[in-house]
């Protein structure tokens, strides 16, 4: 025990908090106060993997992380859709997910806001056009729910993931 | 060569630098059965099996098996004819045989004959988003997305008796993490039965690679499990490599296995922080899940990628480092590995994580054996199996035979074990990849890789979760005729539902996070 309480005294935060602010100081505080503005509470994120590849989850996971500590800039993500108001939504939605994510996105209370993540899941580049419509795919996430806002990447960096997180509360 | 003494199949060694692989054509039904038993006898594995339809090459359709032996692969082809094509059911033999010809029949529309009570004819990857006689990987089966998408009933096997019941839970699970059904048949808490169906993440890449272009397949194989994106993309390029026979150059060779062990480590940093994490240190989470950052962030800077997608190419690598890149890599071992060390100390010396990880999801050597386990997960019951490293009769591919890896085994079987083995190979990676920034050797990085029509190689790589395989045939025009990727986790997935019997339904999330298998490396 001696050794975890110093392992976390010599560690301290590192959440990146400023000096310096810089560009991704700034974004994060941004969304910070625009999560606070527009909804006046925490917003919360079910994500559903649609068909992706797992790569996308791995970066959604990161911003988790101390770095980007996610949960202490007011948005937390949720266990269910019931509970949630954002679905992050990673593709391409394969024909095997179709109506799990449509019962998913049911069960979404307002504002319901969605996020397609990746380029498969927004059906845009070389991967999207790769991972389009097939027999077992219907491709992009808009072409199975709403999509209020597209983060392309392959995988987005966690830094756009917040930027296309904030782009869609700044919808409504 | 003769590999087996009671079959006469005559097997040519495949060339090129690549792991140990012997190919070999069974003539009937009958002698690809006698091939699975004299594996089975000698000790040996199922490592992958899928069909194809050669029918548009005016043959008929042909099944690849590749088994494991301790010398190296075997892979083995038996034809079939155009007209109801049929092979002897495998899994009485290798029980992990079952799903792979399942989904093989899904695919391609060739059955199995006999087996245990008659078969399993259950679909797989099949859910009802096409027809069960339409089969996509068939040459005249064109890209259809307008069939009605009905989702089907599955049989889950029913189990009864006072006070039993079922938990089901899925596709969605609570957590960022993929899609999958797991059935839980419990008394009380105590799990009795847990029966898993996959398939939710199928999106026909195999199809999808049918015609294409190599260097469009190697897109495509990068991200049949992105957490695996090198140990596929060096996979593929390994077999694509020996259909066209031409060898990477030394520098090409030791930058990949330098991106393979990041990705080893980059994976188990990030296993070590949910082992933490769901038995409630989440001390853990946020430590490992720093150290994990600084790891991709080096990747970004020097690769280009913070996973290094689309990095390992037919013929090399798209990417080179200098001496500055090599002495940030250095350095960064070198921190990473006093920070793990110590917080090894923590997690070994903690009694509330302990608790929950010793003689929890208990696999033996025996049963690891049964189910053709590779990997991380076998070697936590004691087996030394990894293609990288030195055994009798045994020589792994370049660079790894001049690294004289040390293989990590922990012989509990149980959460603790697979753990264990984490801390141990994250070491080992970390001694690796300083042993290959000091040699790392000069030359080329990329060799013009020239398509041979009718090629056909299959690509073996120790992916950090296990033995990755890759076969590749090209068609007369020098594109993607077939390209299978299987992912250990086909065999990992059925030794989960054996780990959790006996456990309590709430130790599950942490012994499914123990192995980690992958969802979208299986359902492709």
């Amino acid at each position: 025990m001696i050794h975890l309480l110093k392992r976390i005294l010599r560690t301290g935060i590192v959440s990146e908090a400023p000096p310096p602010p810089g560009e991704m100081q700034r974004e994060m505080d941004r969304l910070q106060d625009e999560v606070l503005k527009i909804l006046g509470r925490a917003l919360t994120i079910r994500e559903v993997d649609a068909g992706s590849c797992n790569a996308c989850e791995l970066e959604i996971h990161a911003l988790n992380n101390p770095y980007y500590n996610i949960e202490g800039r007011s948005i937390k993500f949720v266990a269910s859709p019931r509970h949630a108001d954002m679905l992050l939504v990673t593709g391409p939605v394969t024909k095997n997910m179709e109506n799990a994510l449509k019962i998913a996105y049911d069960c979404t209370p307002d504002p319901k806001l969605v996020v397609a993540v990746g380029d498969c899941g927004c059906g845009c580049g070389e991967i999207g056009a790769l991972f389009g419509p097939n027999y077992a795919t219907c491709g992009a996430v808009e072409n199975v729910i709403p999509v209020d806002v597209r983060v392309p990447g392959c995988p987005p960096a966690p830094l756009a993931l917040m930027q296309g997180i904030l782009a869609a509360i700044k919808t409504r | 060569m003769y590999l087996f003494d009671d079959v006469p199949i005559n097997f040519t060694p495949q060339p090129g630098p690549g792991a140990p692989l012997w190919q070999g054509r069974t003539n009937d039904s009958e002698e690809l059965k006698d091939v699975a038993a004299a594996v089975h006898l000698a000790g040996g594995r199922i490592a992958a099996l899928w069909g194809s339809d050669c029918r548009a090459e005016g043959k008929g359709f042909r099944i690849d098996c590749v088994f494991g032996l301790n010398e190296g692969h075997v892979c083995v082809r038996l034809d079939l004819p155009e007209d109801a094509p049929a092979y002897p059911d495998l899994s009485g033999i290798f029980p992990a045989a079952n799903r792979m010809q399942r989904a093989t029949r899904d695919l391609v529309g060739i059955a199995t004959t006999g087996g245990p009570n008659g078969g399993d004819v259950r679909p797989w990857l099949r859910h009802g988003a096409w027809p069960a006689d339409w089969y996509p990987l068939r040459h005249d089966a064109g890209n259809h997305d307008g069939f009605s998408n009905e989702p089907s009933d599955y049989d889950f096997v029913p189990m009864g008796g006072e006070g039993a019941h079922e938990i089901p839970v899925g596709p969605i699970h609570a957590g960022i993490i993929e899609p999958g059904h797991f059935r839980f048949s419990v008394i009380g808490e105590r799990v009795l039965r847990l029966e898993q169906r996959l398939g939710y993440q199928h999106k026909g890449i195999e199809q999808r690679a049918i015609g294409a272009d190599i260097v469009t397949g190697a897109k495509l194989v990068g991200r049949v499990s992105g957490d695996s994106t090198c140990a596929f993309a060096w996979a593929y390029a390994a077999a694509v490599e020996a259909a066209c026979a031409i060898e990477p150059s030394p520098r090409a060779l030791a930058l990949r296995a330098v991106m393979l062990e990041r990705e080893r480590v980059a994976n188990h940093l990030g296993d070590l922080a949910m082992l933490g994490n769901d038995a409630a240190l989440s001390f853990g989470l946020s430590q490992f899940f720093r150290l994990k950052e600084d790891w991709v962030r080096l990747s970004a800077e020097f690769f280009g990628h913070r996973f290094m997608m689309d990095r390992i190419v037919p013929g090399g690598v798209a990417i080179d480092l200098d001496a500055r890149a090599l002495a940030a890599i250095v350095a960064q071992c070198e921190a990473i590995d006093r920070e793990v060390g110590e917080l090894r100390a923590i997690y070994d010396e903690h009694a509330g994580l302990q608790d929950r990880y010793l003689t929890t999801g208990i696999i033996d050597t025996a049963l690891a054996r049964e189910l053709s386990l590779t990997g991380m997960a076998a070697r936590a019951t004691g087996m030394i199996l990894d293609g990288r490293v030195y055994r009798q009769g045994y020589t792994p591919p370049a660079p790894y035979a001049e690294l004289g890896v040390r293989p990590a085994t922990d012989e509990r079987g149980d959460v603790a074990a697979r753990a264990a083995v984490r801390f141990d190979e994250v070491f080992e990676s970390l001694r690796l990849l300083r042993l290959l920034a000091a040699g790392m050797p000069a030359g080329e990085t990329r060799r013009e890789v020239a398509p041979v029509a009718g090629g056909n190689g299959v690509g073996v790589i120790e992916g950090w979760r296990g033995e990755v395989v890759v076969g590749v045939r090209l068609d007369a025009a020098g594109r993607l005729a077939r390209m299978h990727p299987h992912d250990p986790s086909w065999q990992a997935w059925p030794a989960l539902e054996h780990a959790v019997l006996k456990d309590i339904v709430p130790d599950f999330p942490l012994i499914n996070k123990s192995f980690n298998l992958s969802y979208a490396g299986q359902d492709i």
